[in-house]
């Protein structure tokens, strides 16, 4: 373990790029995790995540030292909103991509294993979520049972599992044919055992790699439904509802075009570096895992 | 090969049946007494809800509601779509153009610079070129769409007041409204040119000039990405060291040698890339306001416009068939080891 480290430490250091998708993550972490000190929550607000609103005025206030990011479409603190959105960013992402990977390892394991009518069935039900275009299948299925942040988690896990299925059902489908397998067999081990103790574990490693480099991918699909006002109700600390927020004062006041530019440029580049540092990481992971760089 | 062809294209109804089946069984979600309610267009109806319900066979099992549609179907009739105010098949051949249109701007520039850049970073590796190329790849497959696209509207709209949102300006709109006007492609800019209406032609290009940036900023970056990996892997082999040895000049090896069999994975992708632009870019056309497929059918689902929701996907996921089998077709033309079958 000590050595695997130590490698996946030597290879880091060997590219920058790795590091900085690294520094990002650790970054953005850290604000996670530092939310309720260096944004505490007003004292008598019942959810950390309602984005507390100085005065009703619909127009946006540029930075100033009470507000640090200035404020957005009906006072919404900037500042406030960016640093509680971070929760909100890093939870809909993990969420997202472990439980489509979940259900990515289930249909993909089980057609590769089976194999028969059962790979056909699900096979053929994986080709068609692939036709559907994905993001209209997501506002679908968003709409029809509510627009909410764990909806908008729902349907994006919804439309990004076939990827993995594929992938994993062709990896199954070699793995099991091996040696090692038959053995487990002939030594009267039961089908679910086989698959989850020798088939999965070794066929895992492509997929973790797929995995850490749909996240930046997965981060955008679901920014973009809040985007479309389909996440969170208005007001919850969430970046795509906050960029959704600034559409209205793109053109800035009269005479001065770029009056509101905080309420585009502080979030969206959050959430540009946020994707960034995840591909970054996930060039990382892939370079790492991949025995061949050994 | 024709054999092949057709029996992929006997799978095409198929996948739009199935596609379709999908999204009936999403709507099931709602009750009947929600579903009646998108037929209701006057708060008078509201009380003959059980009525819609009764009439349209709300209550009936899924299959034989989407039996019907699909009868419907069959006749020529694809329903009316409420957010587009006109049939399905009138939406469809009204957006469809723009989103087209909107494609072959934004694609031709991706395929060339993607390409180019591609192969030059791949024979110029860990050089300035390579950086740069390297960094415009992770930089543009890491941007949302709407952050680019709000970004470009706020400097190059806001700012400079040269390319607007929308498809055309209100002037533009009578002149192709207007029964003088024919419409030779469907493709705008270029039945302006020949109607003979140049300033017309400018109005219509300023409008597509952002969203192609966009789109060629952001789907640039895979074909950079598979070019320049795919190129690298060419030069690394046997047949590349023996020309080298045998003394072929390094530009010769890069174009006849490398690059030829470099390509075979880049024509594929770039085939899938252009069907999903042609599908309709969501985000994009919702940014700018461009009345394509995508921004269609992002309206109609978020208002649950079932036949226009139904309408767009048919579209999109028959083009991702053909998508599919054009790009095997590539395969096969490009390399001809691989036997299509």
């Amino acid at each position: 373990m000590k050595d695997k480290i130590r490698h996946a430490w030597k290879l880091l250091r060997r590219r920058p790029a790795s590091l900085v998708g690294f520094g990002l993550i650790a970054f953005f972490f850290a604000v996670a995790a530092a939310a309720p000190l260096i944004a505490p929550p007003e004292k008598n607000s019942r959810d950390a995540y309602l984005i507390p609103q100085d005065g009703y005025s619909p127009d946006p206030v540029r930075p100033s030292a009470k507000h640090l990011f200035g404020t957005t479409e009906q006072q919404y603190d900037l500042y406030y909103g960016m640093v509680w959105g971070t929760r909100t960013a890093f939870r809909v992402a993990v969420v997202v991509v472990a439980s489509s990977l979940t259900v990515g390892i289930l249909i993909g394991g089980a057609a590769g294993f089976y194999g028969g009518w059962v790979d056909e069935l699900m096979m053929r039900f994986t080709d068609i979520v692939l036709a559907f275009p994905d993001l209209i299948l997501a506002v679908v299925i968003v709409t029809v049972t509510k627009p909410s942040l764990s909806n908008v988690m729902l349907s994006v896990a919804a439309v990004s599992w076939p990827s993995y299925a594929r992938l994993l059902r062709g990896d199954v489908l070699s793995i099991k044919e091996r040696d090692f397998v038959s053995a487990a067999r002939a030594l009267g081990a039961s089908d679910f055992r086989i698959l989850s103790r020798h088939i999965i574990p070794n066929c895992i490693y492509p997929l973790l790699v797929v995995a850490s480099l749909s996240m930046g991918r997965i981060v955008i699909t679901a920014a973009a439904l809040s985007f479309l006002g389909l996440g969170a109700p208005v007001g919850y600390a969430d970046w795509g509802q906050l960029i959704s927020l600034s559409r209205n004062w793109l053109l800035g006041s009269n005479g001065n075009p770029f009056e509101y530019w905080h309420t585009v440029f502080i979030p969206g580049f959050a959430i540009f570096f946020f994707v960034l540092g995840w591909n970054l990481l996930g060039d990382a992971v892939r370079d790492i895992l991949d025995p061949r760089q050994k | 090969m024709t054999r092949f062809i057709l029996k992929r294209l006997a799978f095409l109804p198929l996948v739009m049946l199935a596609v379709t089946m999908l999204l009936f069984a999403i709507l099931q979600f709602l009750t009947p007494e929600m579903r009646a309610a998108l037929y209701v267009k006057d708060p008078r109806q509201l009380a003959s809800v059980e009525q819609i319900i009764d009439k349209y066979g709300l209550r009936d099992p899924v299959y034989m509601q989407w039996g019907r549609w699909v009868v419907q179907v069959a006749h020529g009739d694809l329903g009316y779509s409420e957010t587009a105010k006109m049939p399905v098949a009138d939406a469809i051949r009204a957006f469809f153009p723009a989103t087209l249109e909107l494609s072959i701007l934004s694609f031709i520039p991706i395929l060339i610079l993607g390409v180019a850049f591609g192969t030059l970073s791949a024979v110029y590796k860990d050089k300035w070129l390579d950086q740069l190329t390297r960094l415009v790849a992770i930089t543009g497959y890491s941007l949302p769409s709407f952050v680019l696209g709000l970004l470009l509207l706020m400097i190059f709209y806001g700012q400079f007041h040269i390319f607007p949102p929308g498809r055309y300006s209100l002037d533009v709109d009578l002149l192709v409204h207007s029964d003088a006007f024919r419409h030779y492609t469907g493709l705008l800019s270029l039945d302006c040119l020949l109607n003979g209406e140049f300033n017309a032609y400018l109005d219509v290009t300023k409008h597509l000039i952002l969203p192609a940036a966009t789109l060629i900023y952001i789907d640039l970056a895979l074909l950079l990405r598979i070019t320049r990996s795919s190129m690298l892997e060419e030069l690394g082999k046997d047949y590349i060291r023996t020309a080298k040895a045998k003394g072929v000049p390094g530009p010769v090896i890069v174009r006849k040698h490398a690059l030829k069999n470099a390509l075979i994975p880049v024509v594929t992708l770039s085939s899938l890339i252009f069907i999903t632009l042609l599908g309709g870019v969501v985000i994009t056309e919702t940014v700018f306001d461009f009345p394509g497929i995508g921004r269609w059918g992002v309206v109609a689902a978020q208002q649950l416009d079932i036949a226009g929701v139904l309408g767009s996907t048919l579209l999109a996921s028959g083009l991702f068939v053909v998508a599919n089998l054009v790009s095997d077709i590539l395969y096969a033309v490009v390399d001809p080891r691989i036997r299509v079958n």
